[in-house]
This record gives C-alpha cells, sequence and structure tokens, in this order.
C-alpha cells in the first residue's frame, strides 16, 4: 500500500462524525479606512507616500536601477525584467501597482497580473506600491471576498518591509528583502 | 423558623479545615449573616483533587462517592475555594450508580463568591476595610468558574469577588503589571516542579510589593498558603488574607 | 532529564532566567494590546475552532481535494508516512536535481522530521535562512521557540558567533548591525539556490494553493530565485475555503507576535514557467492523533506560539527544558502521542492554569488535554505505580504538608517535630517556603463545639 493510501485508509477507518463548516459573517470596519490603513502600515514600519514625494526620493536618491510597472511612475523605470531573477540583485527600486489593501493591518494584494518576476518585490532594495483609495477595504475578509476564486499562479498580501525581530526581539528593517516600504494611495 | 430559605452545605476544602480554620468560620458566618441557612456535614473528607491532578482520577471514585453522600440532599453546596469546587464540577470521575445525585451536587456547587453575586444576588457588600490591596485571581475559579474576566480573552471586564468588596470605605485595589499570573502552586506541582513553583510564587509576590501593596486578597486558600510560605521565608513585609474573611469582618 | 530537572538548571542563571521571562511576557502584552482592537476576537477564534474542526473530520475528503487541485495547478504531490519518508523524498528530489545546497525558511515540521542532519549526512549543505534559525544553526542548537527560534539567546552571544562565522567585529552587538550582516551572507546563498524549502501555514482544499506567512520575505527570496520549490507540510494544516485565511491570517500574527498580519504572505497556486514546485504531505503520527478523542483537536494548531509566550513555566524554564521539537504547553499535549515514556513529565509541567486555552486563538483545551494526559501516563505507568507516577505520589504523600494534612493525629505529633526535619533540604516544600503556622484547633472542631 502507498503512504498516499496508507494515511486516506487511517482517516477513513476513523469514521469521524462531521462537524458543521460555519458561515463567515461581516464585521464591522473602521470608519475612516485611509485613517486605518495609514495606522496599520506604520505599525508594520512602512509608510504612507505621496506621489510627489517619491518623485522627490528618486531626484535626490541615487538610485541606479529603478523598474516601475505602475504607468503613474512609468518615467523613472530604466530597466527591463530579467531572464533570471538573480540578475535583479542590483535593483534599488521597484514601484508596482497594488489590487486593493485591507485597512485593518495594511495588508495589500498583489498577484501575478502585477508582479512580472515573483522575485521583484522581494529583491529590489525599496519598494514603492500604488494603491488607488477607493480600494483600500476595511478587513481580510473582504479582501478575500474581493479575491474570490481568480485564478493566479502566484499572489501575496504585503504589509510592510522585511523585517525581523529575531536578536532580543529587537526590531530591525530589512533582514533579507525590502528594506523599505512606501505606499502612494491615488 | 426559615423553612423555605434554601439549605447550602458548606463545603471546606480538607487544607482549609486543618490549617485555616479561621477562613472557614469567616465563610460560615458571612453565609449566615446574609440570611442562609448553612450546615457543615461532618464527615466531609478531600475532594480527590490532589490525586485526579496527579493522574489518578480513575482512584478518586471512593472519595467522590463520598463527596455526593455527604452533599446531595442540599439545595446548593458553597465553598470558600474555585479550585475545589472546580474540581467537584469538571473532574471528578462518573459515579455511575449516583449520576442523578452527581448532577445534582455538580450543578450547584458554588465557589463563596458567585454564590452571594449570582445566586444570593447580593451586588456588594457595605462596610470599611482601609487598606491597599492586590487581588490574587486564582487560576481555577478565573478561568475554570469564569469568577472575573481574564487578561487573555477580550471579553467585558468583569470580577465577582471585587464586585462585592468595591464598596468598602478606605480599600484600594492596585493595579498589577501581571494582573493575572499563576502563583505557581498548582497542587502537586508544587513539589514536583519545586523550583520553577517557588520562582512563580516570588514573581508573584513582587508584582505586588512593588505596588505598595499590604494585603494580597484571594479566594483559594491554597495559592495563599504558598505564598504565605514564601513571603514568611523571605520574611517579607506584605500579609496575604481570604476575602471571606474581610467580608466577614466588615458586615459585622 | 526530566523537566524538572532541566528548569532547575534553567533558573540557576537568576538573571537570565528574568530576562527570558520578561521578553516573552513582552510579546504577550503585544498579543493582548492587538486582540483588543478587534472586538470580533472571541468570534474570530471560535469560527477557526469550528473551521479546524470540521477539516479534521472530514480530512481524507479534503486532502484528496487537495492533491486534486493541487496537481491541477501543477504542482507535485507527495504523500509521506513519516519523517524518514519525508526525507526520503526530498533528497530524492534534491538528487535529481543535483543540488548540493539548498536553502530553506522556518519549518517545524522539517525539524521534527530532522531533514537538517539527514541532508548534512548525505553531503548536502543547508541553509536556513530565518535569522533566528541561522543563529541556532551556527550555534548547532534546535530551536527554543517555534516562532523566536533564538529567543533564548542574548545579542551578547549572537555578536560571539556571528564574529566566528560570518566575520562581525568583535564585541559589537548592535542588532540592525548584526541583522545587516546576516542579510549579506544570506543573499549569498539565495543568489546561488536551485532548490528552496519552505513549510506551509494553510493549505486551501478548494484551490489546491498553500500559503507561506514571514516577516523577513525570506521564504519568497528562496523560492522566487530558485528554480524548485519544496514545500513540506503536516497533514493537519488545511482549511476547505479560500475565504478561511480571512479568519487564520487575522489570527495568527496576532497570537503569535501582537502584529496585525505578517509582512509577506504568499498564495502558492502553480510553478513559475519552467520551474518546479512540489507539496509534501506528511502523517507522522498525526492519523493517530485523530484518532485519540480526547487529543485529537490539538491537530488545530496553527503554530502561532501563544501558549508557549503565555505559559508561566515555558518562560521560566525555557524551551529545552521540553526536550521535544515543540516545546511548550502545545509541546506537552503533542509529544506524549508521540512517545509516552519520553515525553511522561511534560503534562506535569504545568500547575493547569489555563492562560494556554485562554490564548489560544483556535481554542485547543490545552490544559484540559495536559490533565488528561496525566490521567493516560498513570494508567500506561500501571498499577506498580513505577517511575514518574510513584514519585509524584511520593512527593505529594511524603511532604510534611500532606503529612498534616492527613488529619488530627498527625498534627499533634507535627508540633513536636523539630524545624530541621520539616525543612529538610530534601524535602520539596519546605525548600524555598514555610509552612504554615498550626492553629489551636481545625474547623471540623471549632463546629462541633459552636454549632453542633
Amino acid at each position: 500500500m502507498s503512504s498516499r493510501e496508507s494515511i486516506l485508509a487511517a482517516i477513513k477507518g476513523l469514521k469521524l462524525e462531521e462537524k458543521p463548516l460555519p458561515d463567515i459573517p461581516d464585521f464591522e470596519i473602521a470608519d475612516d479606512l485611509l485613517a486605518a490603513f495609514t495606522n496599520s502600515l506604520n505599525a508594520n514600519k512602512g509608510t504612507v507616500a505621496t506621489k510627489e514625494e517619491v518623485e522627490k526620493l528618486i531626484e535626490e536618491t541615487t538610485f541606479l536601477k529603478i523598474y516601475s510597472a505602475s504607468p503613474a511612475f512609468e518615467q523613472y523605470s530604466n530597466c527591463q525584467i530579467p531572464k533570471h531573477p538573480a540578475d535583479f540583485a542590483d535593483l534599488d527600486l521597484a514601484i508596482i501597482e497594488g489590487q486593493f489593501a485591507s485597512a485593518e493591518n495594511a495588508a495589500i494584494w498583489l498577484d501575478e497580473s502585477n508582479l512580472d518576476l515573483r522575485a521583484l518585490p522581494f529583491i529590489t532594495a525599496h519598494l514603492v506600491i500604488v494603491i488607488k483609495k477607493e480600494n483600500i477595504l476595511g478587513n481580510m475578509h473582504q479582501a478575500y471576498t474581493r479575491i474570490g476564486l481568480t485564478n493566479s499562479g502566484f499572489g501575496i498580501f504585503i504589509a510592510g518591509p522585511s523585517k525581523t525581530a529575531d536578536i532580543e526581539q529587537s526590531l530591525v528593517v530589512g533582514a533579507h528583502g525590502a528594506m523599505s516600504l512606501r505606499v502612494v494611495i491615488l | 423558623m426559615k423553612n423555605n430559605v434554601p439549605h447550602i452545605g458548606l463545603f471546606i476544602p480538607c487544607y482549609i479545615d486543618q490549617f485555616y480554620p479561621n477562613v472557614a468560620i469567616a465563610t460560615l458566618e458571612l453565609l449566615e449573616k446574609l440570611g442562609c441557612k448553612v450546615t457543615y456535614p461532618l464527615g466531609q473528607t478531600c475532594c480527590g483533587q490532589p490525586m485526579a491532578n496527579s493522574g489518578f482520577e480513575a482512584d478518586t471514585e471512593g472519595t467522590t462517592s463520598k463527596f455526593i453522600r455527604d452533599f446531595a440532599a442540599f439545595d446548593y453546596i458553597v465553598a470558600p475555594s474555585g479550585s475545589c469546587v472546580l474540581h467537584v464540577k469538571d473532574h471528578s470521575p462518573k459515579i455511575n450508580n449516583l449520576q442523578k445525585n452527581q448532577e445534582h451536587v455538580q450543578s450547584n456547587i458554588y465557589e463563596l463568591s458567585e454564590f452571594i453575586t449570582d445566586v444570593l444576588k447580593v451586588d456588594s457588600i457595605k462596610g470599611s476595610f482601609p487598606h491597599k490591596i492586590g487581588f490574587h485571581a486564582s487560576c481555577h475559579g478565573l478561568r475554570g468558574l469564569r469568577l472575573a474576566s481574564d487578561s487573555e480573552r477580550n471579553e467585558p471586564k468583569f470580577n465577582k469577588t471585587l464586585q462585592l468588596m468595591r464598596d468598602l470605605e478606605g480599600m484600594e485595589v492596585v493595579e498589577l503589571t501581571r494582573k493575572d499570573e499563576c502563583c505557581g502552586f498548582g497542587g502537586t506541582f508544587a513539589v514536583s516542579e519545586e523550583a520553577i513553583s517557588v520562582q512563580m510564587g516570588k514573581d508573584r509576590l513582587a508584582d505586588h510589593m512593588d505596588k505598595g501593596v499590604e494585603i494580597i486578597v484571594g479566594g483559594d486558600m491554597s495559592c495563599i498558603m504558598h505564598m504565605k510560605g514564601i513571603a514568611a521565608r523571605e520574611q517579607a513585609p506584605i500579609q496575604l488574607m481570604h476575602f471571606a474573611e474581610i467580608l466577614n469582618q466588615a458586615i459585622s | 532529564m526530566s523537566h524538572p530537572e532541566n528548569a532547575t538548571v534553567f533558573l540557576k542563571d537568576k538573571a537570565r532566567a528574568k530576562w527570558h521571562d520578561e521578553t516573552l511576557w513582552i510579546v504577550r502584552e503585544k498579543r493582548d494590546a492587538t486582540i483588543h482592537q478587534i472586538p470580533e476576537w472571541e468570534k474570530l477564534r471560535e469560527l477557526a475552532s469550528q473551521i479546524k474542526d470540521h477539516t479534521l473530520s472530514k480530512l481524507d475528503f479534503y486532502l484528496e481535494e487537495l492533491e486534486k487541485n493541487a496537481s491541477a495547478n501543477g504542482i507535485k504531490v507527495h504523500w509521506a508516512e513519516n519523517a524518514e519518508e519525508h526525507n526520503q523524498i526530498v533528497a530524492s528530489i534534491l538528487k535529481e536535481k543535483n543540488c548540493k545546497a539548498i536553502v530553506k525558511s522556518k519549518s517545524i515540521l522539517t525539524e521534527e522530521c530532522h531533514l537538517n542532519p539527514y541532508l548534512e549526512e548525505r553531503g548536502i549543505e543547508v541553509v536556513d535562512t530565518d535569522l533566528g534559525e541561522r543563529i541556532i544553526q551556527f550555534l548547532k542548537q534546535p530551536p527554543s521557540h517555534i516562532v523566536m527560534p533564538a529567543i533564548h539567546l542574548k545579542k551578547s552571544d549572537i555578536s560571539d558567533i556571528f564574529h566566528e562565522k560570518l566575520h562581525t567585529e568583535k564585541g559589537n552587538v548592535d542588532p540592525v548591525y548584526l541583522t545587516h550582516a546576516a542579510r549579506l551572507h544570506l543573499r549569498e546563498k539565495f543568489l546561488q539556490a536551485k532548490v528552496a524549502i519552505t513549510g506551509v501555514n494553510f493549505a486551501v482544499a478548494e484551490t489546491g494553493e498553500f500559503v507561506v506567512c514571514t516577516n523577513e520575505g525570506n521564504a519568497d527570496m528562496g523560492v522566487h530565485l530558485a528554480d524548485t520549490h519544496i514545500a513540506c507540510m503536516g497533514i493537519e494544516k488545511l482549511i476547505p475555503r479560500r475565504k478561511d485565511l480571512g479568519v487564520f491570517l487575522r489570527l495568527l500574527a496576532r497570537s503569535a507576535t501582537g502584529q496585525s498580519i505578517t509582512n509577506y504572505n504568499s498564495h502558492f497556486r502553480s510553478p513559475s514557467p519552467g520551474k518546479e514546485l512540489h507539496l509534501i504531505l506528511v502523517n507522522n503520527g498525526r492519523t493517530k492523533q485523530l484518532g485519540r478523542e480526547k487529543f485529537r483537536n490539538s491537530l488545530k494548531c496553527i503554530r502561532c506560539g501563544a501558549c508557549m509566550n503565555t505559559c508561566p513555566i515555558y518562560r521560566r524554564s525555557g524551551g529545552f527544558s521540553y526536550g521535544s521539537t515543540v516545546p511548550g504547553p502545545i509541546g506537552s499535549i503533542l509529544s506524549p502521542g508521540i512517545d509516552l515514556k519520553k515525553y511522561s513529565t511534560l503534562p506535569f509541567a504545568s500547575t493547569l492554569c489555563g492562560s494556554c486555552s485562554d490564548v489560544c486563538p483556535v481554542k485547543i483545551n490545552i490544559h484540559e488535554q495536559l490533565y488528561e494526559w496525566r490521567q493516560e501516563i498513570t494508567k500506561a505507568q500501571g498499577s506498580s505505580l513505577k517511575g514518574l507516577s510513584m514519585k509524584l505520589a511520593n512527593g505529594i504523600f511524603k511532604s510534611p504538608l500532606a503529612y498534616r494534612l492527613s488529619g488530627k493525629m498527625m498534627r499533634a505529633s507535627l508540633k513536636s517535630l523539630p524545624d530541621s526535619i520539616i525543612y529538610n533540604p530534601l524535602n520539596a516544600w519546605g525548600k524555598g517556603r514555610n509552612l504554615p503556622d498550626l492553629p489551636e484547633e481545625s474547623f471540623k472542631a471549632w463546629y462541633k463545639k459552636n454549632r453542633s
């Protein structure tokens, strides 16, 4: 008997009585979604930035390699998606569009339609995500309702920059992935 | 005589009987002052908790049967200990030939403060107790009997014991850093995990002492015995009392 | 060694033990602060518990659904009856890829299966990429906590090992400096790796996808740079519907660290074009636990670690004191199911205070299962009361405390015992505590005089 068969047979053999699967009700959400989103993002060590602030950042910082998948920042993009993701190891800034966000925790949903390369938001040194104000939802239940059963090979909620507290619980931003996250809300 | 007054069987845990008779007396007098008809069945022994918590629940059928026989005739059973009440309610083995009586006992046994608030419907007790106290929430009463809201759950705040004491004049209740951490008694744990048990007790005492508490007030003498034992050994300037003693003093 | 012995050793270093307790207590406080911002918190716990109970009651059905949907998405699904088979599957994939070095993100399952030593014996370099995991890997230690694997270490310990392994400045204990040194070191590993291994937080039967949550982004750095991704999961990690993730992702990070969510929550549904994605479904005793009615719902666990942070015993004895892959309260109800004898002291390493059950985001009645395991352990040890139960029984009944409890006669005789006997260092109660003062008479005696 294969392990597949033996595992399934062991479970079937228990003849467990089926327990009910609950419905997930609606819960109250924040009145001011933008304010709630901003608070949540700050707690995750990300920041909300205006388009102008990001433009200023780009102009004042020596970013050599910038990739933008956002039409709002198209003019700053100076490279193409490489064949191998490792070739983006020197990417300074990636600007991508997020589909929607959940205000309770600042989790922003992106899938392969937003990510020309799955490694992009991790391998870049700094990350900017652009979302529309009307796409800030209340909570994760609303976010999953919005996702529905969309089929994408990869999807992710990004809620902040790469961070760790593994050394004596001291919070350090920039563990392996992006060292900063700025969210531009249009 | 008060014929229609419910008859209460007073359940005094064995260690209270032996070491803290004043707590038992206070409990009895308090209930009497509140108009209750109370009888202490003289044959009662231990509820079996120490054995059951050590993994010998199956061997406590004898003590459990005895407990049921001693108390089944009463309308209510009241004890000044959340821990022992919880044991009788949830952890005593099912006694097949006493099923009905056991169900009666298990659904009518109360910890003292929950009996006063929930059954006697007394909102609070008037009197005076001009001291700075810290409240020790014993775990079995707290998370087993839900005598108060705990710090783990997101629920409306309440505390049946402190509710009864809230109108005592001059009493100040301090806010602890760890409002309901276990004191480390844990029955057999106190001896089988001696090092942690004592450390937990020391930490609990320190939290109260840091806030300038004069008297630690609790509802389970087992926890208090443990902390008292440490306080005495460390010569810590702090007293420990059961709330029954305070309420009984206040009401007279 | 037994838990009490290990705990005694841990507590010898007073300052460090206090620091360990306080550090974890802060995590517990952060958790409290965040859950009080969610009015529906208790409702979410109940939903999560019901969803998991339902899933476990139809686990065979959902496993087959998962397999069907994942396979349709191009994921290669493997089944492993035990740790050995799991490790063999991983090794055979690595062999096929001719791969000699892998990067791995945090996975308690691979710890449980002892994958690292298995692969290392076969000449494969395993690099744990979670910062905490990398630190303990350098020190050749197991994790002491399932979410914060290096929580037992001070920054000076980490500075020392980084100085040795990564040539950081001697004595530089700045967490930012040390973290960035690890970033540079691990980036090299990520860029070279051909195969990446991750654990699984949740697998969704309905879509055939699985979700991995990290704050560091190490799982994603690993898998998106590698050509092959191997994900390993225990068969209990399933949930039925995608929308159930809404419930679990709201609970997981808040319970674990007090964050509202982890910063990266990746949903893997199919491999990138030209790449491979493997999913290994591991039993390793889980179907046995499923068959134990009283302990079944321990399989609801989502590995948040909240029960460890809140446990007054864990905080004061450290993860290693349990001697099991999963320490703390949840470990103490999972481990006896794996080896009752070896882990027989763990269910007794608790005061049954119940804090673990009340912080548990999926409402596992942990402390009640600890109580039930105690009953099982004494039964297994038989009526001769050998081993632990004997010791315990002795501990209780031979202590002067219990001695006094046994009645009036004893009370009388104890009065005449000198303190040196009562406070004998071999006596567990008297070592750090005084005994209660003896009253003039028992309540029973008083009652007889005054009421009857």
